[in-house]
């Protein structure tokens, strides 16, 4: 729902000029409202209890009367989930270099990669946790981090290969070093599809560091405070702590999309 | 069929260095064959004994059907591949010494440009791989873009510029580094017939200022004998150079618009055709039909 509701541009910014950038906003902005009006009808007019569903007023009352303790929660959750980002994407963008200039290790790779990726990585949290202690965050860093790995490293891999042919003559017919090819042509060609990757990896580090909470670990962060909340009934809180991780995730995407957008113009794309 | 040699050779040139020495020649290629392996074992002779020179200052076209070789002779004097037999020299040197020395220029039918760089960066990026200063490639790109009529879009990305564009800055990075021959493969291939012409009037024109030798593949007729001071016409499977046509319609540089209406021109336009479809020439296999 969060990764639909932000992309931006496509059909409307193309339409009608004058109409369009008031469109593009404030059709989501409509909508949204209507959902909520909707939601909160429905939860008031059906009386339906809030164990089932609560409804926006109740979960926005307890969001801000614990601003703190989400913001606190986005802060542990978020960190969590940077650290694996960065991690994940350099390990990917520096294999799938090594993966593209050695053709064995590509061959070697492949079947290990297409196994990561089908693992439920979140599944390993337990694991982890017995590995590195039930008082680190590292099994947290380490599941985003395996989560963030895959596309950053299938997508950089594919990048890498999309260097046309006349480019390839081009820098032979300049007896160009190897280094010089990769610098002036390769690199270049791959960078948006690394930044396509980080974009998709972008939620799922958001997303995989707030499950493997749901495993074990220090608290404090999203996914503890979410179970915590629902155990101890308190069913707005909890609503209140999945806002938070929404706008958690909203944020890793559109930081990376802005990246994306920014490399992608300058690459002519 | 006056004017029509087989092979000739260097002495028959008279272009504008005539009676040059095998070590002055610009291009020599000598007894070329190139045989590519198919699958199964099987195997495509793409060239077969190919030997042709081309002296400085010359303008040689290669003209052929599909097939004939032309795109991969080309790509064996620049040595972005190698001769299966035969020996390639571009001024005296193996054709990889020259690639390194960065004795020639290359365009390709696609205009080949890195989208995310301006006009000027794509243009200084042969001088900027071979280390030449900042100042001196800036004023060299300024001139080149100047010489294809392009000032107004030095800043411009290639993806703003038309086909007929990107191939001029194309033909501009090919000059960056004023080389003596210029190796063009159907460089205006994809475009239409009236920006086609016009780039032709300004090659010409470019030809006569900078005085290097071209060896330029293309499929068209016009193209070619207006172009050229001797057409080769080569032959498919296997590739074979069928006749050798001069065409005496003057030096690049002496050649404008008015030539496409002389009956010089027309006369040769005929004779390349006759020789690219006609009747086999005398000693021509028997495959020329189709």
């Amino acid at each position: 729902m969060s990764q639909a509701s932000v992309r931006p541009g496509g059909a409307g910014a193309a339409g009608q000029a004058p109409t369009g950038p008031v469109r593009t906003v404030l059709a989501p902005i409509l909508l949204g409202l209507a959902v909520v009006l909707l939601w909160q009808g429905a939860v008031t007019l059906l009386a339906i209890k809030p164990f089932i569903l609560p409804g926006p007023l109740a979960i926005a009352d307890q969001f801000g009367a614990n601003l703190q303790n989400v913001a606190d929660g986005m802060l542990a959750t978020g960190r969590n989930a940077l650290v694996g980002l960065l991690i994940g994407t350099v390990l990917g963008v520096l294999l799938a270099v090594l993966a593209a200039l050695v053709r064995l290790l590509d061959e070697m790779a492949a079947p290990i990669v297409a196994a990561i990726a089908v693992v439920p990585i979140v599944a390993l949290a337990p694991v982890l946790y017995t590995m590195y202690g039930a008082g680190a965050e590292t099994a947290r860093q380490f599941v985003a981090a395996l989560a963030v790995f895959v596309p950053v490293y299938f997508n950089t891999l594919k990048g890498l290969r999309q260097v046309r042919p006349v480019h390839r003559d081009l820098m032979r017919s300049y007896a160009a070093t190897s280094w010089q090819a990769t610098r002036t042509v390769t690199l270049p060609t791959a960078l948006p599809f690394v930044f396509t990757g980080l974009r998709i990896a972008s939620s799922l580090a958001v997303i995989s560091a707030l499950i493997a909470e749901y495993f074990g670990g220090p608290v404090g962060g999203l996914g503890k405070s979410i179970t915590s909340s629902a155990s101890s009934s308190n069913y707005g809180l909890a609503w209140a702590y999945v806002l938070g991780g929404v706008l958690l995730g909203l944020l890793f995407y559109s930081a990376a999309l802005i990246v994306e957008k920014l490399v992608s113009r300058r690459s002519g794309g | 069929m006056s004017g029509l040699g087989r092979n000739a050779t260097p002495d028959v040139n008279a272009g504008p260095v005539p009676g040059a020495g095998a070590a002055s020649l610009a291009v020599d290629v000598r007894g070329v064959s190139r045989v590519f392996a198919g699958r199964k074992g099987a195997s495509v002779t793409a060239l077969d004994d190919v030997s042709l020179t081309v002296a400085p200052g010359e303008f040689v076209s290669l003209i052929g059907p599909s097939g004939c070789g032309k795109s991969t002779l080309l790509r064996l004097i620049a040595d972005l591949d190698t001769p299966t037999t035969g020996e390639i020299r571009v001024f005296g040197k193996p054709a990889r010494q020259a690639r390194i020395d960065q004795d020639y220029g290359i365009a390709f039918q696609q205009a080949g440009l890195l989208p995310w760089r301006t006009v000027t960066g794509n243009i200084e990026l042969p001088l900027e791989l071979h280390g030449a200063g900042r100042a001196a490639r800036r004023a060299r790109a300024a001139e080149l873009i100047e010489l294809v009529g392009l000032s107004e879009f030095a800043g411009h990305y290639p993806d703003q510029l038309s086909g007929g564009m990107q191939q001029r800055v194309a033909i501009a990075r090919s000059l960056a580094e004023s080389p003596s021959l210029l190796l063009m493969d159907e460089p205006f291939g994809a475009l239409d017939e009236m920006t086609r012409e016009r780039m032709q009037n300004e090659l010409v024109r470019i030809c006569g200022e900078t005085s290097a030798a071209v060896v330029f593949v293309t499929h068209s007729i016009p193209e070619a004998v207006f172009l050229s001071n001797r057409v080769v016409v080569l032959e498919p499977r296997p590739g074979r150079i069928r006749d050798v046509l001069r065409v005496g319609l003057g030096n690049p540089g002496e050649r404008g618009e008015t030539l496409r209406e002389d009956e010089e021109f027309f006369r040769a336009v005929s004779q390349v055709r006759e020789l690219l479809h006609g009747e086999a020439p005398a000693g021509a296999r028997g495959a020329a039909t189709q």
